[in-house]
């Protein structure tokens, strides 16, 4: 019965072309994934085992054993990690069966998923465009009903961002809320490994699997993880189930030249919010325009720093040349993608003598303006924000060539990587036929009031508007 | 000074003076890496002692070991350094192949501990900081043709970096330095300080000016540094070198010199050596570290002696002159054999005299270490009881304790077994003065008519025929007594 999820899982898959030479959404498929399913049970409840038999898809920079880890990267083209991921762990030690590794932008670097070295993902709800990125491939399996829930990354909004694009829920955790251990790092100060879902009971059931401490993530914070489908069930069910929330609406995520359909559904989600009990009160976040600059500053250091391992030397992919530098050189430079490159440059730049006062501290004091306001807006009475995920819909693949236009992509999300605070995008309805995501933004560890109010606001704007069938597993429930 | 220092001031002596600050790196004595839990062991098989952290695998995270900051607390507080009670870990970047990460973690701005000193002589040495990170690899570049090895065993192995203020003005006090540094880290257990096996290693940085300036003349950083005796001479050869430019009215390149133990000389590294932008930024997948003061004072509690302090009392409670001191506490299981066998036997001298003479000649002859050796304190006392008590002479005593290395037995039984005891009992002692007279008519009857310079040889004669076992003081009176006076 549990392999057959799996085998569902799998037909589905082929079903919707997620191979390469269709939505690419899977850049490798577990070859033992029918198999685990069988032995993931054996000798286990169902309480030990909440998700037990569960395909989950995972990012292609979390560290898995049985596929490659290649961060959609030429540099790592056939690496196989020999150790996994802690969140992976979690989640086959909770009865999961790694069903395959998703598209990405190389290194999480991109909110489009075409930076890949293995070509462009293609956003399920409409092929022409893209699922958003840089967790792409993790958004489009849920979107396309492969798996019910994917494990994707964040630094700058790369889990929100596609779930928006693609109508399904996703989620950034607390800083330190969720093991980095086997997440390939980006900005090791940004990441947190994020979940994908097709509703926010999934999110929060996957989130509860791989949450907590990790003696091997010196980050990882020492805080019991609370029961958050606990919390998903009772807005579920309550009459009014946000009486008494104060939900902060920030007038610099709601510029005046906004995208219609977007400003739309946000008004009908407030509205949807305030019926639900809640009171929407505006506040101001006055740092937020500088959420962009700080993040392409902080983050793109922090890269340059971590991506010096790719040398060739011990792993992954080498270009041999007579000399060092020369190897280090080529092997580098025919590595990595033109979006790679150009943040390693602009890291070193910012870190080099001379520059560091002027962009990475003074970025690192900007980023503290940022998360004060947050502190500031949740220490005057405002219990959860709500915002747009992003300032638009999906856009056509190859619609974005400028680097800073696609950096923009970003600008509702960053910020709460930025301050470590966790955020969720819910599908809020369609503009134009394509998903639109909103976004809530809690304080510090308060994913449980988070998922919650996600929970009933999900309910109160009815069923996914996903055009794309349910997945056959939805029997289920 | 007869020392090397010493040694370049034939021309230019009274018109310069050297400038030296030391950088100081020391393996700690953990049994794990800093971040990771392989073992730090040294002399494992090349990579071998490695793992997804150590290695810089994709994905992997380091975790601090929580013994390398004790030992590196332990040493900033026997430095008399301020531990601060955050300290910032830093990535220092650049590529290297025996760099897995392209960074080493390091401390930068917010070291763990500043502001302490260290005693030679009469001066006082100013410690700057005491900061915790790791050790690179180690690249063999000599083992195979047009190839370069590496070996990844020593790669995030715990070091501290003890940084020195500019205040050695000799070759001969950067060595005094250097010694006193490294007896502290083993007083304090911080590390075992072999320079073969690279657990501390030396940079110096080093200028000339002209004697009675007050600003500090331009720098250079001499490197590969693998001997006391080394940091002396190249410290001298790179002085003599800066003072022949000021002379000839030149100026100094700060640049990094490199120290060619075969040639004895100090080379220019290449400039790419020297221009490194090491891009420093706070380490994120660290945490600050937070020693609190209390914890703090604990380890400062449990640091035992320090060397200074020890030096001083073995002065005062023994008795000892300089000399003896200097090389009893030089090793701090060597002055704490000393102690228990002093505690055990009553007389220091005696003591010390048999340490510093016997005890160390049988250890640098077996090579063994103090603690493994065969005699234990009590097992010596044994002896010097004997010896003081005349129970067994001064040279048979030395006999009886080569025995007592090989077979590890009591003293009292090696002198039985060997029949060393000494000889005071006047009747047998005539028998062998009877017996030696007896052998040596001549002699004899010349010594007995008064020729008293024939007393040595006949006393030597009879010492023989005892084998060494007749009391040579008895002995001479017996004898003496045969003539009547």
């Amino acid at each position: 019965m549990t392999a057959s999820k799996v085998r569902a899982a799998l037909d589905r898959a082929a079903a919707v072309g997620a191979g390469r030479e269709g939505l690419n959404i899977l850049v490798a498929v577990n070859p033992r994934a029918e198999d685990d399913a069988a032995l993931s049970v054996v000798g286990r409840s169902e309480q030990e085992l909440p998700l037990s038999g569960e395909p989950v898809a995972v990012k292609d920079n979390i560290a898995t054993l049985d596929m490659p880890t290649t961060c959609g990267s030429r540099i790592l083209a056939g690496y196989v990690s020999p150790f996994e991921a802690t969140v992976v762990r979690r989640l086959r030690d909770a009865g999961a069966v790694i069903l395959g590794k998703t598209n990405m932008d190389e290194f999480a670097m991109g909110s489009s998923t075409e930076h890949s070295a293995y070509g462009p993902t293609r956003n399920p709800v409409d092929p022409s465009r893209v699922p958003g990125g840089s967790s792409g491939g993790s958004a489009a399996a849920v979107a396309a009903g492969i798996v019910r829930m994917a494990l994707g990354s964040e630094t700058g909004g790369s889990v929100r961002q596609p779930a928006s694009f693609c109508g399904v829920v996703g989620v950034k955790p607390t800083y330190g809320r969720v093991s980095r251990y086997g997440l390939v790092a980006f900005a090791s100060s940004l990441d947190q490994v994020g979940v994908l879902g097709r509703t926010v009971d999934d999110a929060a059931l996957a989130l509860g699997v791989i949450a907590g401490r990790d003696p091997l993530d010196a980050t990882s914070a020492e805080r019991a993880v609370p029961d958050y489908r606990a919390d998903v069930r009772r807005a579920a069910t309550a009459a009014a189930p946000l009486a008494g929330v104060v939900v902060g609406r920030p007038r610099e995520y709601f510029p005046v030249a906004m995208h219609g359909g977007v400003r739309d559904r946000c008004a009908v989600a407030l509205d949807a919010l305030v019926r639900l009990g809640a009171t929407v009160r505006d506040v101001s976040m006055p740092h937020t325009d500088y959420a962009i600059p700080v993040y392409y500053i902080v983050a793109p250091a922090e890269a340059s720093s971590n991506l010096a391992r790719f040398d060739g030397v011990r792993y992954g992919a080498r270009v041999s040349a007579d000399a060092l530098a020369a190897m280090y050189d080529a092997t580098r430079s025919q590595g990595f993608g033109p979006e790679v490159t150009r943040r390693i440059l602009l890291g070193t730049y910012v870190l080099s003598a001379g520059y560091y006062d002027a962009y990475y501290k003074r970025a690192q004091e900007v980023r503290a303006l940022i998360t004060q306001d947050f502190r500031r807006v949740f220490a005057d009475g405002v219990h959860l924000l709500f915002t747009p995920t992003t300032p638009t819909p999906a856009f056509p693949l190859g619609a974005i060539s400028d680097p800073y236009e696609m950096y923009l992509n970003d600008i509702f999300t960053a910020t709460a990587n930025l301050a470590g605070v966790p955020a969720i995008s819910i599908p809020i309805g369609l503009a134009d036929g394509l998903p639109v995501g909103g976004q809530i933004i809690a304080p510090h560890f308060g994913e449980g009031p988070m998922l919650a109010a996600a929970a009933a606001l999900e309910r109160a704007l009815g069923a996914s508007p996903l055009t794309t069938p349910p997945s056959p597993a939805a029997a289920r429930s | 000074m007869t020392s090397p220092g010493a040694a370049p001031h034939t021309t230019d002596g009274d018109a310069y003076e050297m400038v030296v600050g030391l950088e100081v790196h020391v393996q700690l004595k953990t049994a794990t890496k800093a971040f990771c839990s392989c073992s730090a062991a040294y002399g494992a098989p090349p990579n071998t002692n490695v793992c997804p952290i150590c290695l810089a695998l994709p994905g992997a995270l380091p975790v601090l070991n929580a013994h390398a900051v004790e030992l590196a607390t332990r040493a900033a507080i026997a430095l008399g350094c301020t531990v601060h009670p955050v300290s910032i870990f830093a990535r220092k970047h650049y590529f290297y192949p025996d760099l897995p990460k392209g960074y080493q973690i390091s401390q930068y701005d917010q070291p763990l501990a500043t502001g302490g000193s260290l005693s030679i002589d009469e001066q006082a040495v100013r410690i700057t900081r005491v900061h915790l990170e790791e050790d690179a690899g180690k690249s063999i570049h000599d083992r195979y043709p047009m190839a370069t090895a590496i070996d990844l065993n020593r790669a995030g192995v715990p070091l501290i970096e003890i940084v020195s203020e500019p205040d050695i003005r000799s070759a001969a006090a950067a060595g005094q330095y250097l010694r006193a540094l490294k007896r502290v880290m083993e007083y304090t257990g911080v590390s075992d300080v072999n320079m073969e096996e690279g657990s501390l290693r030396v940079d110096a940085n080093v200028s000339a000016r002209r004697r009675g300036a007050t600003e500090l003349g331009t720098k250079t950083e001499v490197k590969n540094l693998n001997s006391f005796s080394n940091v002396e001479r190249a410290l001298a050869g790179e002085y003599i070198r800066q003072c022949a430019v000021l002379a000839a009215g030149g100026r100094v390149e700060q640049q990094t010199m490199l120290w060619d133990a075969v040639h004895g000389t100090v080379r220019p590294a290449r400039s790419k050596e020297a221009s490194h932008d090491y891009r420093y930024f706070p380490e994120p997948d660290l945490p600050p570290l937070i020693v609190t003061a209390a914890w703090a004072a604990e380890v400062g509690r449990g640091l035992g002696e320090l060397p200074a302090v020890r030096t001083a009392r073995y002065a005062t409670q023994y008795g000892l002159g300089t000399g003896d001191v200097a090389a009893l506490i030089d090793k701090p299981r060597v002055a704490e054999y000393f102690e228990a066998v002093t505690a055990a036997h009553g007389d220091a001298k005696s003591a010390a005299n048999w340490v510093l003479g016997e005890v160390l000649a049988a250890l640098n002859a077996s090579g063994g270490e103090i603690g493994d050796f065969a005699i234990g304190a009590p097992a010596l006392a044994g002896l010097l009881d004997l010896v003081r008590d005349g129970t067994v002479s001064h040279a048979a005593a030395k006999t009886v304790f080569a025995e007592m290395v090989r077979g590890g037995e009591p003293a009292a039984a090696v002198a039985q077994r060997l029949g060393v005891t000494q000889v005071g009992d006047d009747a047998v002692l005539n028998q062998w003065i009877d017996a030696v007279l007896a052998e040596n008519p001549t002699e004899a009857s010349r010594y007995l008519a008064g020729e008293r310079k024939l007393q040595g040889p006949l006393v030597g004669r009879i010492m023989k025929k005892s084998q060494g076992r007749a009391d040579p003081t008895r002995v001479n009176q017996l004898l003496a007594a045969r003539t009547g006076g």
